[in-house]
């Protein structure tokens, strides 16, 4: 034997006992920290004062009404689909298809904005809003049925979905739907004032209808029996099918609301900020909405306060770009930096690091 | 560290006295967080013996066991092999020492044949099948298996792949083998095959430590018992100087007694009736076969089999979750094939099924007793929303009644050791008051206090009047509890037998296919 093998390893890593929640939390809360202070130590590299940075950062998204309206409305649309997204995630179902669902949304609210902008604004916009609604539930029914009837595997599914929305806006605008007032140039029509959504406090009322849908999904998953049903079919299939649950039907209806809430988003998305239908107009949100959710640990409040924070971020990074030169990518590494913390920190709930000497008494 | 090294010294002038241990271990200490795991454990294995490791569910025997075989690090105490102090990083390292573990479930390569499992992970240059073959049937003959080298797994039965098992630890030299329970999947017969092929191991000078809780096993394969309570080594004994009521009173820490009630059954009557009941798996082949038995009202209806004998395919025919091929289910002369799972609950059909990990499916493992107990009532309040008052009351007692040790009824059930998961199981089914309750692997994995509290319950049921059928692994247990026992081989009944007058023997061989004609037992 030679002698290497005489020696334990310097560090090795262990499972540990299951931390209690309170630990937990304030663990979450440590790499939150640490992830800031590793930022400002990125800032500092790239040589900038990291407190005057985040200042800034801070400030911009705060400083006046104007960039606090800014602000809010960066940040319905990562509100609203990680709400939809909860749904589906409690369910353990990968809906990687916000993207698509949003598109969908807004494609079918569209059509109501462009061939029946003469109703009455009030009919007009619940129109939009339930057309909204049906588009995204049809895109989460889609690879819902797939799943619950022949098993396939739902992530790939909603993944290719978002394509197929993605280029059916493309063909409309190069098409049936294009401008006819716009000589060639492919786009569609700016809404007309009817189908606009209207402002409430300078924003317009996405804010709100995130808000209330903030408080529908948190009771809808804490205290209902379909909430419940969720949480089961989410653990395993089987227990579900064992406690007489009717796994198909909980599976199609959750991606409905999914796709639903998400679709709300293309709507609100369309009506509210952007006045048209481009294909930008999910812009890849439906992919950072994902990380939200699960920051937030699947907890609506919390997404709530996620969102908050990557808008802030987001605001915060053009003021940065624009009073320091500093690109707003560099948000994007902060960013980056904060995700890399806190999902590391899930190691640490998880495992510990025992190292030679101390011998691991813990 | 002055101690220590001292400790070293003392160690190395023992290890000079004795060089016939293979294995000792000094002072062994494992902490998981604030569980002390293992507190201090010394142990002895010498050469040609078969050590015993006995100890109640959750004493320590398996982390000890993974300290020597290089899965978990010792947080102190000193492990020597053959004398010399070493240090096992790595199940590598405790290959190249000679250490062989036989798992309780077995790592082996479905699609492999049995020579190809043996020589993967292996050292040494690749060697021509045919002389692998030549050197695989050598190693078969010197130690009594019985293998076929070029069979592949997956027509291997449970005993065969744990000869494979065995094959490939001896393949690799290994002179110290360590087996984690395993009869646990045996029928008496293949124990007993086992048995003879671990005493001619001991006869060629190898060590063997084998995990088990089954008492009479211990009496019977063992030279010395080392006995674990809570995580430390209470004492060991010679086998020929002790009995299985001692062995007992040491593992458990007080007197207990061993038998297990059987109340006359009282009223009975048939209550469910299972006529020509044919399922299939979903692989196509046929999972039971023209079943027909009946459970009655006052009686406890074991069911013997090997694992995999079609236990979990009964289960779910009843309890509505599988299709059924061809035959009918009567409870109470209605036929239940057809209806849904959540019909079938409500004529008060109570499935307490516990599959290996206990919560795959009777209990969700991230939510509290209370959110439990909704599982299959929480659809009967009205309205859109759960009401989660009556549940808490009901976890509540079920906490007072059953001694479920829970930190508070709100705490995630899988936080809960087996026991306490397994009485909140039972508990809930038995709280809808089912007219039949089947309970499968009840007291799997479960420590002897918490298996006679579970034994008194599902008694208590059967008194109560409600046909209770008790799926089990062990024998003994079968034979003591049940009324009558039905036993499966291959989706087959070969054997309804009253338990009074049935041997372990018998049922064994029924086990294996064959059929007891004419015997029919009335309660």
């Amino acid at each position: 034997m030679d002698e290497t093998r005489k020696k334990e390893p310097l560090i090795r890593v262990e499972k540990r006992k299951e931390r209690p929640a309170k630990q937990v939390r304030l663990l979450r809360l440590a790499s939150v920290l640490l992830a800031i202070v590793a930022g400002g130590l990125f800032i500092l590299c790239i040589g900038y004062n990291p407190f005057s940075v985040y200042a800034t950062i801070v400030s911009g998204a705060f400083r006046s009404s104007m960039a606090f309206q800014a602000t809010i409305k960066l940040m319905v649309p990562l509100l609203i689909p990680a709400l939809g997204l909860t749904l589906a995630f409690k369910m353990r179902f990968w809906n990687i298809g916000a993207e698509g669902q949003i598109i969908m949304g807004a494609v079918f609210a569209t059509f109501f904005a462009l061939f029946c902008w003469d109703f009455p604004h009030w009919l007009l916009m619940i129109c939009m809003f339930l057309a909204g609604m049906l588009g995204g539930a049809l895109w989460g029914i889609i690879p819902a049925f797939f799943k619950a009837k022949f098993g396939t595997n739902e992530t790939l599914f909603t993944l290719m979905l978002n394509y197929i929305a993605l280029y059916l806006i493309s063909f409309l605008r190069d098409g049936p739907w294009q401008d006819p007032n716009s000589s060639g140039f492919p786009k569609i029509a700016r809404f007309g004032e009817n189908a606009q959504l209207d402002k409430l406090f300078g924003v317009h009322v996405g804010w709100l209808i995130g808000l209330v849908l903030v408080v529908i999904v948190y009771i809808y998953l804490k205290y209902t029996k379909q909430g419940y049903e969720i949480s089961v079919v989410g653990e395993s299939r089987a227990t579900a099918q064992y406690a007489g649950m009717n796994y198909k039907k909980i599976v199609l209806r959750t991606m409905a609301f999914s796709g639903a809430i998400c679709g709300i988003a293309g709507m609100v998305q369309a009506s509210g900020s952007d006045l048209t239908l481009t294909t930008s107009v999910a812009g890849g949100v439906g992919f950072t909405a994902i990380i939200v959710a699960w920051l937030a640990q699947l907890n609506p409040v919390g997404i709530l306060v996620v969102s908050l924070l990557f808008s802030v971020l987001e605001k915060g990074s053009t003021v940065m770009q624009s009073s320091y030169g500093l690109s707003a990518y560099s948000a994007d590494v902060l960013q980056g930096i904060i995700l890399f913390f806190v999902l590391g920190c899930e190691f640490f709930v998880r495992y510990r690091f025992v190292t030679r000497k101390k011998g691991g008494k813990a | 560290m002055r101690y220590q090294n001292r400790k070293k010294r003392e160690v190395t002038q023992l290890a000079l006295d004795k060089v016939e241990n293979a294995i000792e271990l000094r002072g062994i200490t494992k902490t998981f967080g604030s569980v002390v795991a293992n507190d201090h454990i010394d142990l002895d294995v010498r050469r040609g013996e078969i050590l015993a490791l006995l100890g109640e569910n959750g004493s320590g025997k398996t982390t000890l066991m993974n300290m020597i075989s290089g899965i978990y690090h010792p947080d102190e105490g000193s492990i020597h092999v053959n004398g010399r102090e070493v240090v096992i990083n790595s199940p590598m390292d405790a290959k190249k020492l000679g250490i062989g573990m036989i798992h309780q479930h077995f790592k082996l390569v479905d699609v492999f044949s049995a020579m190809d499992n043996v020589v993967i992970g292996a050292e040494g240059k690749r060697i021509k099948p045919r002389e692998l073959k030549e050197k695989i049937l050598e190693l078969t003959k010197k130690f009594g298996l019985e293998v076929d080298p070029e069979k592949k797994i997956y027509n291997m039965s449970v005993s065969e792949k744990q000869t494979v098992e065995i094959l490939k630890v001896l393949y690799r030299n290994a002179d110290i083998l360590i087996l984690d329970e395993p009869t646990a999947v045996l029928t008496p017969q293949e124990t007993q095959k086992l048995f003879a092929i671990l005493r001619r191991m001991k006869e060629q000078g190898s060590a063997i430590i084998i995990i088990t809780h089954k008492l009479n096993e211990v009496m019977e394969i063992s030279d010395r018992v080392t006995i674990l309570r809570k995580g430390k080594s209470i004492d060991t004994v010679n086998t020929a100087e002790t009995n299985e009521k001692q062995l007992t009173e040491l593992m458990v820490g007080r007197p207990v007694t061993l038998e297990i009630d059987r109340p006359k059954c009282e009223n009975v009557h048939t209550r469910l009736k299972v006529v020509d009941l044919s399922v299939k798996k979903a692989d196509g082949t046929m999972a039971l076969k023209d079943l027909s038995f009946e459970i009655k009202a006052g009686e406890i209806l074991g069911v013997a089999g090997i694992a995999g004998s079609g236990q979990k395919e009964l289960c779910e025919a009843i309890a509505g979750l599988v299709p059924v091929e061809t035959g009918a289910v009567l409870h109470n002369k209605e036929n239940i094939i057809g209806k849904t799972p959540k019909q079938i609950n409500n004529l008060g059909i109570s499935l307490g099924f516990v599959p290996e990990d206990r919560l795959g499916m009777g209990l969700v493992a991230s939510m509290g007793m209370v959110d439990n107990m909704l599982l299959k009532s929480y659809d009967k309040a009205k309205g859109i929303f759960v009401d989660r008052k009556p549940a808490k009351k009901l976890a509540e007692e079920l906490v007072e009644r059953l001694e479920i040790m829970t930190p508070n009824v709100e705490t995630p059930v899988r936080l809960l050791s087996g026991g306490n998961v397994q009485k909140v199981l039972l508990g809930r089914e038995i709280e809808s008051e089912p007219s039949v309750l089947i309970t499968a692997y009840p007291v799997r994995g479960l420590d002897i206090n918490s298996s006679y509290t579970i034994y008194d319950l599902l008694n208590e049921q059967k008194k109560k009047g409600v046909a209770v059928m008790f799926i089990g692994e062990d024998l003994d247990v079968l034979l003591e509890i049940s009324d009558r026992i039905m036993v499966l081989c291959h989706g087959e009944v070969t054997g309804i037998v009253d338990a009074a007058v049935t041997t372990k023997e018998e049922l064994g061989l029924m086990m294996t296919g064959s059929k007891r004609e004419g015997v029919k037992a009335d309660g």
